[in-house]
C-alpha cells in the first residue's frame, strides 16, 4: 500500500497559479504556516507555466523569486480529491496526503470551454491554451501550420506565443463580431497596463490574419488533423493545418469550492469584500470568482491571504486596486458572448463526451444532465464531465450542479487512507 | 543538469528537452496517446491535466496523464492510440 503523508497548515492554499502564489505569500507575511498545493509538476498555473526561467525583472520571475525565498511549503503534483471540514485529501504519484488546515484559500483557476464540432476529437485538435501549455512544456512547433479558433483574448496571446515559438499561424478565427471586438479593444485601453499589452499584441500579430464572425465548422484528417473548414462571415472555406487550437473562452474550476460547500452565484464562487466564501474561514480568489485575468487574480489572492491571517487593514488597502481590475470581468463578458450558431456545429454522430464516446444524438433524448449521465454515460468517464458538462450546459441549457468525491479518479489505497467523515452537502 | 532527456515511446527512442512532459515525448514520437472506448486515436486536448485524453502507461503504470508528468531518463512510455 502507498504511504500516507500528514500535513498541517494554518493556511492551506489550493492552486499555485498567480492567485494562489499571491495568497500564499500574503498569508505567509503573518508568520503563520502556509501550504501551497498544486496538481502540476511545478507552481505557476497555466499563465506562468514554465516561467521559472522568465527574464529577470519580469513580473512572473519576481513572484517566483519571492515564493522561493518565503517559508511557504509547496506541495507539487498533488491532486486534491476530497474535502471535509478542516481537512483535504490529496494524492500524489506515490502517496496519499491528508492536509489539516485552519483556513482554506481556493485558487483553483479556470479551464477552457471546448465546443464539439465534427472532427474535434482528432489528435492535434487542441485547446488554444492547451497548445500553449504543451509548447511551454517542450513541444516543438517550429514551422508547423496552426489555425487558432474560438473566442476571447486568449486566442491573441496564444497566436503571439505560437509565432514566437516558430510556428506559422495561418489565421485567428474569432466568433464574436467585429464591432464587439472593436469595443473590447477600446475598453481594455482604459484598464491600467492593458494599453501596452494591446500594442504588443498588435505588433506581434501584425501580419497574421484575424477574422471575426468566424468559427470552425469541421476538422478533417486521417488519425490527426490535416485541415479545418471554417465559416467566415457566412462563407465556408477549408484551410490545411498541422494543429487546430480551439478555445471558447474560460470557465471557472468550481468543483472543489462546490465540494467545500461554498455558495455559487451564476456559476462563480460568491465572495465578500475580503474574498471570503459563504463558508467562514474559506476564501476564494482568481478566476473561480469571475474571469478577470492576471492582475485581478493577483490582487484578489493578496486580499484573501491577508484576510485569512486577520490582517484586514492590509487587505483593505488593496480594495481600490481590485476595483480597477474588476471591470475587466464585465468587459470580457460583454465582448465574447457565444453566438447561437455554435450550438448547431455538432452533427448527430459528433461525440460530446470524449471519455465515454457519447454522441450528440444520444444526449438529445434526455432532458437533464443527470438523465444524460445515468442513461448515456455522458460525463461518467475519468474527466468526470470537466470537458463535456460545460459543453452540454451551452448546447442544451442544462444546469450542472452535481459534484461528489472523489473529485478525480484516485487509487483505492488513497481512498482507504482518508478518514471517513462525510463530505458536506450542498 | 543535462539539456535533453531520452525516453522510449513504444520502444522507440525519443529525445526531448529537459523538463519536457511525457505528452511532449509522445507527440514528438509521432504516436497518439490512447485509443478511446470505441477505438479512436486521441491525443492531448487541454494540456493541463483536466481532460484525461493524454493518458498513457509510464514504466508499466497505466492511465497516467502524460501532460502532468515530466520525462525522466530511460522512461518507458506506452501509447496505445
Amino acid at each position: 500500500m502507498d504511504s500516507v503523508q500528514h500535513l498541517r497548515f494554518d493556511v492551506a492554499v489550493v492552486g499555485a497559479g498567480p492567485a494562489g502564489i499571491a495568497a500564499a505569500l500574503a498569508a505567509s507575511d503573518s508568520g503563520k504556516s502556509v501550504g501551497l498545493i498544486d496538481d502540476n509538476p511545478a507552481a505557476g498555473g497555466q499563465i506562468w507555466r514554465g516561467a521559472h526561467s522568465a527574464p529577470q525583472h519580469s513580473p512572473a520571475r519576481s513572484w517566483f523569486d519571492r515564493l522561493n525565498k518565503s517559508a511557504v511549503q509547496i506541495v507539487r503534483g498533488a491532486r486534491v480529491f476530497h474535502a471535509a471540514k478542516g481537512e483535504l485529501a490529496a494524492e500524489s504519484d506515490d502517496s496519499a496526503i491528508q492536509i489539516i488546515y485552519g483556513k482554506l484559500i481556493l485558487t483553483t483557476g479556470a479551464r477552457e470551454l471546448f465546443l464539439p464540432f465534427p472532427g474535434w476529437t482528432l489528435p492535434n485538435v487542441m485547446g488554444a491554451g492547451g497548445l500553449q501549455a504543451l509548447v511551454k512544456s517542450g513541444l516543438d512547433i517550429t514551422g508547423k501550420r496552426i489555425v487558432i479558433a474560438g473566442t476571447g483574448p486568449l486566442l491573441l496571446a496564444v497566436a503571439a506565443y505560437a509565432r514566437k515559438s516558430g510556428a506559422q499561424v495561418i489565421g485567428i478565427c474569432e466568433q464574436t463580431t467585429r464591432p464587439r471586438m472593436a469595443r473590447f479593444g477600446m475598453k481594455m485601453l482604459l484598464v491600467p497596463g492593458k494599453a501596452a499589452e494591446a500594442l504588443r499584441f498588435a505588433y506581434d500579430l501584425r501580419d497574421i490574419p484575424r477574422w471575426t464572425d468566424c468559427w470552425p465548422v469541421a476538422a478533417f484528417g486521417n488519425r490527426r488533423v490535416e485541415s479545418v473548414r471554417i465559416s467566415r462571415q457566412g462563407q465556408t472555406s477549408e484551410i490545411e493545418c498541422d494543429y487546430l487550437a480551439c478555445g471558447f473562452h474560460l470557465i471557472p474550476n468550481v468543483e472543489l469550492p462546490r465540494m467545500c460547500g461554498c455558495r455559487l452565484d451564476n456559476g462563480f464562487v460568491d465572495v465578500n469584500e475580503f474574498q471570503q466564501t459563504s463558508i467562514t474561514g474559506t476564501y476564494c480568489a482568481g478566476e473561480p470568482t469571475g474571469i478577470g485575468g492576471l492582475e485581478l487574480a493577483l490582487v484578489e489572492g493578496e486580499i484573501a491571504g491577508y484576510a485569512a491571517t486577520n490582517w484586514e487593514d492590509r487587505a483593505k488597502h488593496l480594495f481600490a486596486k481590485r476595483t480597477r481590475y474588476q471591470k475587466v470581468v464585465r468587459i470580457l463578458k460583454d465582448a465574447f458572448p457565444l453566438r447561437p450558431e455554435l450550438k448547431n456545429l455538432a452533427r448527430p454522430d459528433t461525440l460530446v463526451c470524449r471519455c465515454e464516446d457519447v454522441p450528440h444524438e444520444k444526449l438529445c433524448e434526455h432532458g437533464s444532465w443527470r438523465a444524460a449521465k445515468l442513461h448515456a454515460r455522458c460525463g461518467m468517464g475519468p474527466c468526470q464531465g470537466r470537458v463535456c458538462a460545460p459543453a452540454a450546459e451551452f448546447l442544451f441549457g442544462w444546469e450542472i450542479d452535481s459534484v461528489r468525491p472523489p473529485l478525480y479518479p484516485v487509487r483505492c489505497s488513497s481512498l482507504a487512507a482518508i478518514p471517513s467523515h462525510p463530505a458536506p452537502r450542498n | 543538469m543535462s539539456e535533453s532527456v531520452s525516453v522510449r515511446v513504444n520502444g522507440k527512442p525519443v529525445t526531448v528537452r529537459a523538463g519536457a512532459t511525457v505528452a511532449v515525448a509522445v507527440l514528438a514520437s509521432g504516436a497518439t496517446c490512447r485509443a478511446s472506448v470505441t477505438g479512436q486515436p486521441r491525443s492531448p486536448l487541454c494540456g493541463m491535466g483536466t481532460c484525461f485524453e493524454c493518458r498513457v502507461a509510464i514504466n508499466g503504470e497505466p492511465q497516467q496523464r502524460s501532460c502532468q508528468v515530466l520525462c525522466e531518463v530511460d522512461m518507458e512510455i506506452e501509447a496505445n492510440g
